[in-house]
């Protein structure tokens, strides 16, 4: 990791939440270099969680961590009233001192996650589309979709939905006029400048051109979902008869 | 032992304190709207406070007890009846075998709990006994309750003072004691309510009238407020300029405000990020008053320091401290 985000890391702003969460900002805007920070923070809070943390949320170029107030102020029960800090304060001086600690050489390797996806035919009615509006063909579509490669800024949404970064502007197609009632689970779609996959069946206005047979939302295991923040994804195309293979595969 | 719901009312659902650790995945905390209510009435029937309740929303349902049962009612009055006769909210109640609890006219609040000794029988899922209603996981299969469902409940270690009902109970189908917890907080009749809220980061953000208006007038909850969230109608908020914002956390309590200015308090099934501008924060210690506020009813904000929210926080959970050993020792049949 080179200096100057070293720098930066330690340079967040940190703000209050209500009395149970601390918001980190790493900078503004969408940014893979922004996202680093926010990764190579919460893989560090994942080994060295805050104590009285219950829990953060990963986004764009922000981390949120929600904590145990009550918790908090036991860890300064020996202090006299007139002298204690806001609990908040207390939560923010352990963020930055953990934010100055990584100055010192923590980084990260995203993982790569293949994503099999069958474009077209009943899976992708806006194929078609999407090729039209672009100018190209849907063979071109398929070609630029499936040879990108994407980050995943964050999850949310619904269960293990990608907020994905990286789609190529030449196919970059408006959301649907009026949106589809249900969505199956496993669509994946193109929404103004974004791709993404439905991990459930939910109502949606986006351009659908292809369907994974994996689950993205797995309820048995730990973590639920195939996808985390900071992963790379590369969607690769299947024929029918493959995803047919996978999905029997699996049953 | 079991419950045989009879009529499942409007909404009711398995809700205990929330699903935790899992918002970084996309998943929801879910869990009771109203945790004061929901803690206490665990607390009442000698459960551990997170244990999972019934949450009944408006309308109340109909329930077979086919065990004999201790359990406790909180939160909003729905008129509840065992066999016909009125039952009293806020105290451990020993109900017999075959009565039939019904829930009836909303006379208060939005939202009433159901806790019975040992718990609902349920499995969890990702930690949590909540009902992931979207998602369809968690809970009674996924889902809120309907006819015919048979609810079972785990057998617990019986305690001296469901013994000492025992004795007292005859040929009545169901007794409790003369003390009871927590009744106060529960408006009867007001159709306004004061929450407390902490300005955002983004407050400054807002126009100055609109920082202004959040605080000198009302806002009616309208009929499109959830378990997600409560959509408010009065002052049109607005930015001052438009922001660039990308999608972040948000938390039980943010009020966040879409373009057309009306603004929404997240609850109990928030999504996990937003990325609305964020005007304020309810204080921790009022999620429970905003939970009961049905529909119609008006919301004055008021605004408080973080410090001020931080010592209201501390408060509650001493009230609820001092209610948990008050109760115990009842329970227990020390009498002080």
């Amino acid at each position: 990791m080179s200096e100057s985000i070293k720098n930066e890391i330690s340079d967040a702003k940190i703000l209050p939440f209500g009395e149970s969460a601390i918001l980190i900002e790493f900078g503004k805007g969408i940014d893979p270099e922004i996202h680093s920070r926010v990764k190579v923070f919460t893989e560090d809070l994942d080994l060295n969680p805050l104590p009285a943390m219950i829990e953060y949320v990963s986004a764009f170029s922000s981390v949120t961590i929600f904590y145990n107030p009550m918790k908090v102020r036991k860890m300064q029960k020996d202090v006299p009233e007139e002298k204690s800090l806001l609990t908040f304060e207390i939560v923010a001086a352990m963020v930055r001192e953990k934010l100055c600690k990584l100055e010192r050489g923590a980084d990260y390797t995203p993982r790569i996650v293949e994503i099999p996806v069958c474009y077209g035919e009943e899976f992708g009615p806006d194929l078609q589309y999407v090729a039209e509006c672009n100018k190209l063909t849907v063979d071109e579509v398929i070609h630029i979709h499936s040879h990108g490669e994407y980050l995943v800024y964050m999850i949310g949404f619904a269960p293990g939905f990608p907020y994905l970064g990286g789609m190529s502007e030449t196919i970059a197609t408006p959301r649907r006029q009026s949106p589809r009632m249900s969505i199956p689970a496993g669509s994946v779609g193109i929404a103004g400048m974004q791709t993404g996959v439905y991990p459930i069946a939910t109502p949606g206005g986006w351009q659908l051109i292809g369907n994974t047979p994996v689950e993205l939302f797995r309820l048995q295991d730990n973590p639920p979902t195939l996808l985390q923040s900071g992963d790379r994804i590369r969607f690769y195309p299947i024929s029918r008869k493959e995803y047919e293979e996978y999905k029997g595969g699996r049953s | 032992m079991s419950i045989k719901v009879l009529s499942p009312g409007l909404l009711t659902s398995i809700q205990d304190l929330g699903r935790y650790g899992y918002q970084k995945y996309g998943v929801i905390v879910s869990g009771g709207m109203d945790t004061y209510a929901l803690r206490l009435a665990n607390l009442l029937v000698g459960n551990k406070e997170g244990e999972a309740t019934l949450e009944m929303t408006l309308m109340g349902p109909s329930l077979l007890l086919e065990a004999d049962l201790l359990l406790a009612i909180t939160g909003g009055d729905l008129s509840p009846t065992i066999n016909g006769e009125s039952v009293p909210q806020g105290r451990p109640v020993l109900v017999r075998k075959g009565s039939v609890l019904k829930f009836g006219a909303l006379k208060s609040g939005c939202r009433s709990y159901l806790a019975v000794r040992g718990g609902y029988d349920i499995p969890e899922v990702m930690g949590s006994k909540s009902t992931y209603l979207r998602a369809k996981i968690g809970g009674y299969q996924g889902r809120a309750l309907l006819q015919g469902d048979i609810l079972p409940v785990r057998c617990s270690s019986p305690l001296s003072l469901a013994e000492s009902l025992e004795k007292t109970m005859g040929s009545r189908s169901f007794a409790f004691p003369s003390w009871y917890v927590g009744k106060s907080y529960v408006s009867e009749t007001s159709q306004e309510y004061k929450v407390r809220v902490i300005p955002n980061s983004q407050f400054p953000l807002f126009s100055p009238d609109s920082r202004k208006q959040l605080f000198q007038q009302p806002f009616q909850v309208t009929t499109q407020s959830d378990r997600m969230g409560y959509r408010l109608s009065g002052a049109s908020l607005q930015l001052t300029e438009p922001l660039e914002m990308v999608s972040e956390a948000v938390a039980l309590g943010t009020i966040q405000v879409p373009p057309d200015g009306n603004p929404i308090i997240l609850l109990a099934d928030r999504q996990t990020v937003g990325g609305y501008p964020k005007i304020a924060q309810v204080a921790g210690a009022d999620i429970s008053t905003v939970a009961q506020i049905k529909p119609g009813s008006r919301i004055w904000f008021v605004e408080i320091s973080l410090a001020e929210a931080e010592r209201l926080y501390a408060a509650r959970e001493a009230d609820i401290q001092r209610i948990t050993i008050t109760v115990q020792s009842q329970l227990a049949g020390i009498t002080t």
